[in-house]
Order: C-alpha cells, then structure tokens, then sequence
C-alpha cells in the first residue's frame, strides 16, 4: 500500500518533469530538469527493488549526461530556436506510436507475475544456485556480471565507443572553432 | 515514525520541483536540482527503513558522491564557461 502510493507520486512527479521540459526553451534549466527527471526515475527503479539499474541510471543520467549537455551548451547555443509554428504531422506520429506503445503494454505479465516467462524458464535455477555459484549476494548482480558476462562486456564496448565519440566531437570542436579564427 | 518523515519529504520535494519549474532565475534552478538531489539519498535511506532493509544506505551514499560531482560540473560551467577544454578567453589574455 506504501509502496503503491509511493510509486503513484513518484510518476506523477515524472510526468510533471517531463511536461516542464517540453515547455521551457531555456536549454540551461532544460538540462537541469533532465538531471532531475533521471533521479526520480532512479528512485522509482529503487522502490521497484531494481538496484542496479537505478544505480546505471542515476550515474549515467544525472551525472554524466549533465556534465556532457553543459560542454554541448557551451559549444553551441543557451537558448532554444523558436518553431516558426504548429505542426501537425510530428504530433499525429508521436500520438500513433504512443498509442501502439501503450496498445503493447496490454499483454506484458503484471510486475512480479509467477507465471510471466522471465518467471518460468531460467530464473528458477538462478534463484536458487546464484549464491553458491558466484557468491555474490545481490542476485541481479550476479546475472549481470557473470551468467550474462559476455553480454555486459558488450554493453561497455558500446558505452566505451559511445564516450569516445562523444569526448572526440567535444573537444575537437572549440580548437577547430579558434584554428577558423586564426585564418581570417 | 518513518512513515511520517516519508511524507514530509515528498512535501518538500515537491516544493522543490516548484522551484526548479518556476523558479525565476538560473541559480535558483542550479540549487533547486542539487537539493532535489540530496532529497534523493535522503528518500532513499527513508524508503529502505521503510520496506526493513536499510542496505540501501550504501547506494544512498553512492548518490551523494554522483551529485557532487554534477554540482562541481555545472559550477565549473559557470566559471569557465566550457568543460574540459581550455577555456578561449584565458588564453588571449595570456
């Protein structure tokens, strides 16, 4: 019943966040509100038990992706291009997916169903063999880093290649901008 | 007893969500979404006594440490005017 309450108040807070980014053209609070949007979803994956992935989300979306939109910001511009005016068609695809979005949604299992297929096939054996398998105490943990190992190891080349790209575009930009400078 | 400080932390965060959506100047945003973040490690030390496991309290420790550094990113911003890369007007000026 808390928990239920909890979480109700944390997704209206979410949404709410997410209306207010839409609504502001300054891209300074604009980045300030995402910080705040990622630390209420963290939350809400924290009273949903999924540890982990509140962690992920809260070193990734409030921490890094702040400090990555203030070095974009500084390269670009602080303030959001007003569209010259209301489109139509952008909002009809975006209304179309989301309905097919939440369509989908009818058929996925209840949250923590027994009978759900994540429930059914292997999670049986990594319930009851993870803490002697690999020792390690929290059960999502052990999945994430060694039944699924290689998968993760994926994963962080992907991040990796992601941060680098990311890191080359920031940096490279500003001393291109100053070499310009010095030609003319 | 938990339960009660709970509720008074979400008044309070959603005081804070006032400030970060109306709040009139820039700094006021900045230091709304860096109590927004405190408010987190604090809600989430609350929500594990709450549910008997306060093992949370470690990952709650963990947020502390990602927040500062975001506050350090974004004041960083502010004095600089850029991130990690060598601001323009200090070396002209040099």
């Amino acid at each position: 019943m808390i928990e239920t309450t909890i979480n109700i108040i944390l997704f209206v807070m979410l949404v709410v966040t997410a209306l207010a980014i839409i609504r502001m053209d300054k891209l300074f609070a604009v980045v300030m509100l995402s910080g705040v949007f990622s630390f209420l979803s963290a939350l809400l994956f924290i009273v949903m038990d999924a540890v982990d992935v509140a962690f992920t989300e809260a070193a990734v979306g409030a921490g890094i992706t702040t400090v990555l939109m203030l070095g974009t910001i500084a390269l670009t511009a602080r303030t959001q291009k007003k569209s010259p005016k209301f489109q139509l068609m952008p909002v009809l695809i975006i209304i179309i997916i989301g309905v097919a979005l939440i369509y989908g949604t009818m058929d996925m299992p209840n949250f923590g169903d027994l009978n759900s297929p994540a429930n059914t096939h292997v999670a049986a054996y990594y319930v009851s063999n993870s803490a002697t398998d690999i020792g390690v105490p929290n059960m999502v943990t052990g999945i994430l880093a060694s039944y699924r190992g290689f998968d993760t190891l994926g994963e962080v080349a992907v991040v990796f290649t992601a941060g680098v790209g990311v890191l080359v575009l920031l940096s490279g930009l500003a001393r291109r901008r100053r070499e310009d400078k010095e030609e003319l | 007893m938990f339960l009660i400080v709970a509720i008074v932390l979400i008044i309070s965060m959603i005081l804070v969500l006032l400030r970060l959506y109306f709040g009139p100047t820039l700094y006021d945003r900045v230091l709304a979404s860096n109590v927004f973040g405190t408010q987190t490690v604090l809600f989430i030390g609350v929500v594990g006594f709450l549910s008997g496991r306060p093992d949370f309290l470690d990952i709650a420790l963990l947020y502390a440490l990602i927040n500062f550094v975001g506050t350090i990113a974004v004041l960083k911003f502010f004095r600089y005017r850029s991130i990690g890369d060598i601001p323009v007007h200090n070396q002209e000026s040099e």
